[in-house]
């Protein structure tokens, strides 16, 4: 009877609090937040808990509750690209670690489990947790051990939470991160898709690119100079098969983080602007946003509406940790062209700045019109100073291409096969799948505006170079290929 | 007649190891170092005494048992481990299939490491014994300027499952002692007086004497590194505890 009595008085309390907060206007939001302690927790729930790229299912409208989550250490080889693997230490078996979705006003009661198999004790950390250690000092587990606390969410987010036992950086670097989402009453907004994505920085022994399995290294590590920067501890995690998709009218939602250790993220999405983020995670938003910066241990939430089919690429735009370090991903968006918002190319022709007729530069001295066959070597010299210029951003120093993105030129049975249809793709550019040594690429190469000339010297360079079969491609092939014989 | 009986076990055993019914034990001579917590002005002294060669193996265990049957999977009190104790075993004196009678015991508390060090006329080491005779590679004494030797034990904390490997699989150090890196953890008397919370960060506010400022600060050299690790175990274990990944070795005083 005394226990319905307070029941009842609380219920009067909470509707008193309600009046009070529609009548304060402005403050309102500030006020919720620091009444969310105050929230009565209704029943007990499993949290359901998901691997990158996936998230659970909002939480609408339920009401706050007893949380239960737990959570599994596992320290396991795994994939860093093609023929590198890694010893990742991982909330939940995978990296980022599971993702965690709550609501204002949970009480979290967690446990989390270190593998008997494992080796070092670890804890966590949530960024979402308001107290000492934001829960490590309570969490912190020997192998074959578990350890439970319990916590309430206050203010609503999404934060990052980590393992902060010694050395702290060392156990990031190792993947041990993730996201925890705090929803606010009643939920987000609904959208069409949501994903998971967390940047993180890898640093190995070896240099990026350097197969079998390749350990930690401290000192790269402390000098801030990674090896592999990627979305989703890998390199590929988001693309190719493993791209994340949506379809034309959508409205996607990104919940990303991340990890750090060392580095900031500058991410963006190219082709797309995000019509809504939540700065650093948090309860501001900024519309209209092409590049958002997520610091290390930070988050965002980005949303934008997909008009267009495409694939569109997710990067870190610190550009060389895109091509080169793996902090790429794609979003595939299938349906119908909307050629208003996009057209495509129109026309092409041909850009002269003086006009349809002068070309040549008013000078005293007497310019060759006549111009002297290039013998092999030189071809092979000028189309080398024409490749870094204009294919090494995506093919690479050494033909080796990026995996997943872009095919390499190195040894390529696709390239040796056929030299018209090579001369083709640079003269129109290539767009759809295709299979290089025994790998699917399904990218976009865009036509390339060179001269006859340099198109001959550049493939030659390419067709003698890296195993390839040696062709000298000629002036009069090209010239054929342009006017379709 | 236990003499015999104590002599029979011994052939049956140890007929590969040394005829005394002792694990090899070789001198460790004293000396002063700087441990990893210390500033100069915190230099630890340690006498000479006897460390054994390898960590306490399960063949030595399984004997151990047999004449201490308190210390039986089966009959051990839960005060002094922790269910996972002789996890892995298959009975009270068989281990299973996956496991071998060379390998480190694993899965034992600090109280039955420490009965079984007294029952051979030993003990277990100090902290800063133990990490004394560590600090050695296979040439110097103090190696833990060394960058080899840094790589070396960071590495193993990498590998998955060494505590499969047979004791004497790893190097000899300048002392003669084989396995303090690359199998297993192991226990020492006083391990409990790390003071690690557990929040790393926290501790280097701490002016405590372990983990003070000035060794969490300057941390950037692997040295700190590697053994920051083993402090870590250290301060997240209990005495009942019992871990896959941790064994023991005996020292005695000389």
């Amino acid at each position: 009877m005394e226990k319905l009595k307070t029941f009842i008085g609380n219920i009067g309390l909470i509707a008193l609090t309600a009046i009070t907060l529609t009548s304060c206007g402005n403050t309102s939001e500030k006020k919720a937040t620091t009444n969310a302690s105050k929230i009565a927790i209704k029943g007990t729930m499993k949290a359901e808990l998901t691997a990158p790229p996936f998230v659970p299912t909002p939480v609408g409208n339920r009401a706050a509750k007893k949380l239960i989550v737990d959570m599994e250490i596992l320290e396991k080889e795994g994939t860093m690209a093609d023929g590198t693997t890694y010893v990742y230490w991982t909330f939940g078996g995978s990296v980022p670690g599971s993702f965690i979705r709550t609501r204002v006003g949970d009480e979290v009661e967690f446990t989390l489990s270190n593998h008997p198999d494992n080796k070092l004790p670890h804890n966590i950390d949530l960024h979402a947790v308001t107290g000492p250690g934001g829960g490590a000092t309570s969490s912190f587990v020997a192998p074959g051990h578990e350890k439970t606390f319990s916590f309430k969410t206050l203010n609503p987010g999404l934060y990052v939470y980590h393992c902060a036992t010694a050395p702290v950086g060392m156990h990031i670097a190792n993947g041990m991160y993730g996201l925890i989402l705090v929803e606010p009453e009643g939920g987000l907004p609904k959208v069409d898709k949501e994903y998971y994505i967390m940047q993180g920085d890898f640093y190995t022994k070896g240099d990026n690119g350097a197969p079998g399995l390749q350990a930690f290294d401290m000192k790269k590590a402390v000098d801030e100079d990674a090896d592999y920067v990627v979305f989703n501890g890998k390199v590929g995690a988001l693309t190719g098969d493993n791209a994340i998709t949506a379809n034309v009218g959508e409205t996607v939602r990104l919940y990303v983080g991340n990890g750090g250790p060392n580095l900031v993220s500058s991410f963006h999405v190219i082709g797309e602007i995000f019509d809504r983020v939540n700065v650093e995670g948090g309860s501001m938003v900024n519309e209209n946003v092409q590049t958002t910066l997520i610091p290390a241990g930070g988050s965002a939430i980005v949303e934008f509406k997909v008009d267009v089919p495409g694939t569109f690429i997710i990067v870190d735009h610190s550009i060389f940790r895109a091509f080169n370090k793996g902090a790429l991903g794609m979003l595939k968006v299938k349906g119908e062209e909307n050629k208003k918002l996009y057209s495509g190319i129109k026309q092409e022709g041909i850009y002269h700045p003086e006009g349809g007729t002068i070309q040549e530069m008013p000078n005293n001295q007497k310019v060759k019109t006549v111009k002297k066959k290039k013998t092999l070597v030189e071809k092979i010299a000028a189309g080398k100073n024409l490749y870094t210029k204009t294919c090494f951003a995506c093919h690479q120093a050494n033909g080796e291409g990026i995996p997943n993105a872009f095919p390499p030129l190195a040894n390529s049975d696709y390239l040796n096969a056929d030299v018209k249809r090579s001369i083709g793709i640079i003269l129109n550019g290539k767009t759809g799948e295709i299979t290089v040594n025994g790998k699917k690429y399904n990218s976009v190469m865009t036509k390339q505006t060179l001269t006859d000339e340099e198109i001959a010297d550049v493939m030659t360079y390419v067709y003698n170079s890296w195993g390839n079969n040696k062709t000298n491609v000629k002036v009069s092939t090209v010239q054929q290929v342009k006017n379709g014989h | 007649m236990n003499i015999i009986l104590r002599l029979a076990i011994c052939s049956i055993f140890f007929w590969s190891m040394t005829a005394n019914c002792q694990s090899k034990m070789t001198n460790i001579k004293g000396g002063t170092y700087t441990p990893l917590y210390g500033r100069d002005s915190l230099q630890v002294t340690i006498g000479d005494f006897l460390m054994d060669v390898y960590p306490v193996t399960n063949q030595e265990y399984i004997l151990f048992v047999t004449k201490n049957p308190k210390w039986k999977k089966s009959k051990i009190i839960r005060l002094f481990a922790d269910e996972s104790y002789l996890l892995d075993w298959k009975s009270d004196t068989i281990i299973n299939v996956n496991q071998d009678l060379k390998s480190a015991v694993t899965n034992v508390s600090w109280f039955a490491a420490k009965a079984y060090c007294n029952e051979k006329g030993k003990r277990l080491p100090t902290v800063d014994e133990w990490e004394y005779v560590a600090m050695a590679n296979k040439k110097l004494p103090d190696a833990r300027k060394l960058k080899s030797y840094n790589e070396y034990i960071l590495s193993w904390y990498e590998k998955p499952k060494t505590f499969k490997k047979t004791v004497g699989s790893t190097f000899k150090n300048y002392w003669g002692v084989y396995d303090l890196h690359g199998l297993v953890w192991e226990w020492t008397s006083d391990f409990n007086s790390v003071l690690v919370s557990g929040e790393s960060r926290k501790d280097v506010d701490n002016d405590s004497n372990l983990f003070c400022g000035s060794a969490a600060i300057g941390a950037t050299d692997l040295m700190n590194y590697a053994a920051f690790m083993r402090y870590a175990i250290r301060g997240s274990v209990k005495a009942k505890y019992t871990l896959r990944n941790l064994g023991f070795r005996c020292v005695k005083d000389n």
